[in-house]
């Protein structure tokens, strides 16, 4: 009996879990092929693109910046004692561009936008909208789902260039008016080291993010039961769940370029 | 025709529908009564395919509507139209967009003649000139009137009306029952309607059927329901305390004393 009980249990577990993510999947798979069936809903799109980019500009812009700042001043003690200062401004540029401006920018748009996503989709779930949305020949993968995925797949890595700058502009601040190393050095240490493909794999990094924010709040969302308090449960799980995602999979394609690079 | 056979639906260990049958004839309007948690809105829910029963089928114009998934299951839902018991708007969008959603979605009318379209369907459930307000902005009675008006915007066949006359008030509710009585008149729609007001039930019915324990246990007209001999229907619908739908349940009273 207690054998068996302590059996089952892992596997339900795992069996939910294994529905949690086939879920996902197949929530995807749906929201790719949906893409390319007409109608396309511009307006819908320009109106999510707005609340993801545009609205996120200045929380981004905040973040950024303090982390350009911190960089600088936590690598200055040990560089100006090796006397390697303009080494700070590659350091900062090379860690935003690559690792700092994609992860920053994708967490907190995940507690921003996934979040409210999360909770609209499932508010809508719990008062029968989507149901009604159904009723009236209209498919919710289509029409709820499909702006919000795009929009973040557009916007995410936009705000992260976005980030990038800000972040090495916060830095050159540092640099040059607290460390006083001489603008056009710190300009040129900065962009010098970075190459096209520093770029692209911080951009990649935030497309992948992007998938991962919006497939999942959305998710969270449409699985929605119990009121206002499951819609808080779910808002709750959708923000957790990207954050340990998000990192992961950064961890992931870090490793990944790392091997190919090699 | 909708031919609901041998319907089963559970939610986890709650058996909600245990082997429903039901026949409804095209034109006709079917009322279903039955006690509040039975099953009624989730019998509604599979007939137009939200929800999936898990054995059982749903037969309309020949085709299974538990079957059903992609194109050919929205083009059927374009026949029919819904009143959710909680109205179900979609709270993003203003009243107009709200009932209009599936002309400006599914037809290529011009916003003109959307607009009128909008305006007397608003008019058909006596409202006006609240097609710019949000459904926020309404009162509960106001939003039941703003779903009917999308439910019967499209102008469908077939028309599924959960609990229309709740929380509207009686001069109100009365009016929603000549429309009901009018749109299958003039219109020929066929009509379920939910409900728990026996008054609107016979006035509005061409075939009642009570809903009882996951099965119709009762179904004819208002006259063979009124005078029916069934114990547990007659408790129903003279609405009396005491039965054998309450057999065995009790309200306690004495913690009031
Ligand atoms: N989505 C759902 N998930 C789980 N259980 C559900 C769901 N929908 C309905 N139920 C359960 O099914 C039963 C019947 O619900 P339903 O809403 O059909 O009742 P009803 O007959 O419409 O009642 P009322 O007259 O109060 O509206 C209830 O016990 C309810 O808890
Ligand atoms: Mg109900």
């Amino acid at each position: 009996m207690s054998f068996n009980k302590g059996f089952n249990e892992p596997i339900a577990k795992f069996k939910s879990l294994m529905r949690y993510i086939g879920g996902m999947v197949i929530l995807f798979i749906e929201t790719i092929f949906w893409i390319f069936i007409p109608p396309f809903r511009k307006r819908q799109m320009l109106d999510q693109m707005y609340k993801v980019g545009v609205s996120s500009l200045p929380i981004v812009f905040l973040t950024s910046m303090f982390t350009g700042m911190v960089l600088a001043l936590q690598s200055a003690h040990q560089m100006q004692r090796i006397s390697a200062q303009m080494y700070i401004a590659s350091l900062v540029a090379l860690s935003m561009v690559r690792e700092l401006g994609p992860v920053l920018t994708a967490l907190v748009v995940a507690g921003r936008v996934g979040a409210s996503i999360t909770a609209e989709l499932g508010t809508m779930k719990v008062t029968e909208q989507i149901d009604a949305l159904e009723t009236l020949a209209t498919n919710p993968i289509k029409y709820l789902v499909v702006p919000r995925f795009l929009a973040l797949v557009i916007m995410l890595p936009i705000l992260t260039i976005y980030a990038d700058f800000v972040g090495m502009f916060g830095g050159y601040i540092v640099g040059v008016f607290k460390l006083h190393i001489a603008s056009n050095m710190y300009l040129n240490m900065t962009f010098n080291p970075l190459g096209l493909k520093d770029l692209y794999t911080g951009l990649l990094k935030s497309v992948i993010f992007a998938i991962i924010i919006s497939i999942i709040s959305c998710y969270e969302g449409f699985r929605t039961s119990g009121g206002a308090e499951g819609v808080g449960r779910s808002t709750t799980l959708s923000v957790v769940t990207s954050f340990m995602l998000i990192i992961a999979a950064d961890c992931l394609i870090t490793a990944l370029f790392y091997f190919i690079g090699q | 025709m909708i031919d609901v056979i041998n319907l089963y639906k559970t939610f986890g260990d709650n058996q909600v529908l245990k082997g429903l049958n039901l026949s409804i004839g095209m034109g006709v309007t079917q009322v279903i009564i039955g006690c509040s948690g039975c099953g009624k809105s989730v019998l509604l829910k599979n007939i137009i395919g939200i929800l999936k029963p898990e054995t059982g089928q749903v037969i309309i114009d020949g085709q299974d509507v538990t079957k059903m998934a992609g194109n050919a299951l929205s083009a059927l839902r374009m026949t029919f139209g819904m009143l959710f018991q909680g109205s179900a708007l979609f709270d993003s969008l203003t009243v107009a967009e709200n009932v209009g959603f599936n002309l400006i979605e599914h037809t290529d009318l011009g916003s003109q003649t959307i607009a009128k379209r909008i305006k007397e369907a608003l008019s058909l459930v006596g409202l006006y000139g609240i097609e710019e307000l949000m459904p926020s902005e309404l009162s509960g009675g106001m939003r039941k009137r703003v779903g009917l008006a999308r439910a019967i915007a499209m102008r469908p066949k077939i028309i599924l009306y959960d609990e229309p006359t709740t929380g509207v008030d009686p001069i109100m509710a009365d009016a929603v029952n000549e429309l009901i009585i009018r749109l299958h008149d003039k219109l020929e729609v066929t009509s379920i309607v939910v409900t728990h007001d026996m008054v609107s039930a016979y006035k509005i019915g061409s075939r009642i059927a009570m809903l009882y324990d996951g099965k119709i246990i009762e179904e004819g007209s208002p006259d063979e329901i009124k005078n029916t001999n069934n114990l547990t229907v007659k408790q129903f619908i003279t609405g009396a305390a005491k039965g054998p739908i309450t057999e065995g349940e009790s309200f306690n009273h004495n913690v009031l004393v």
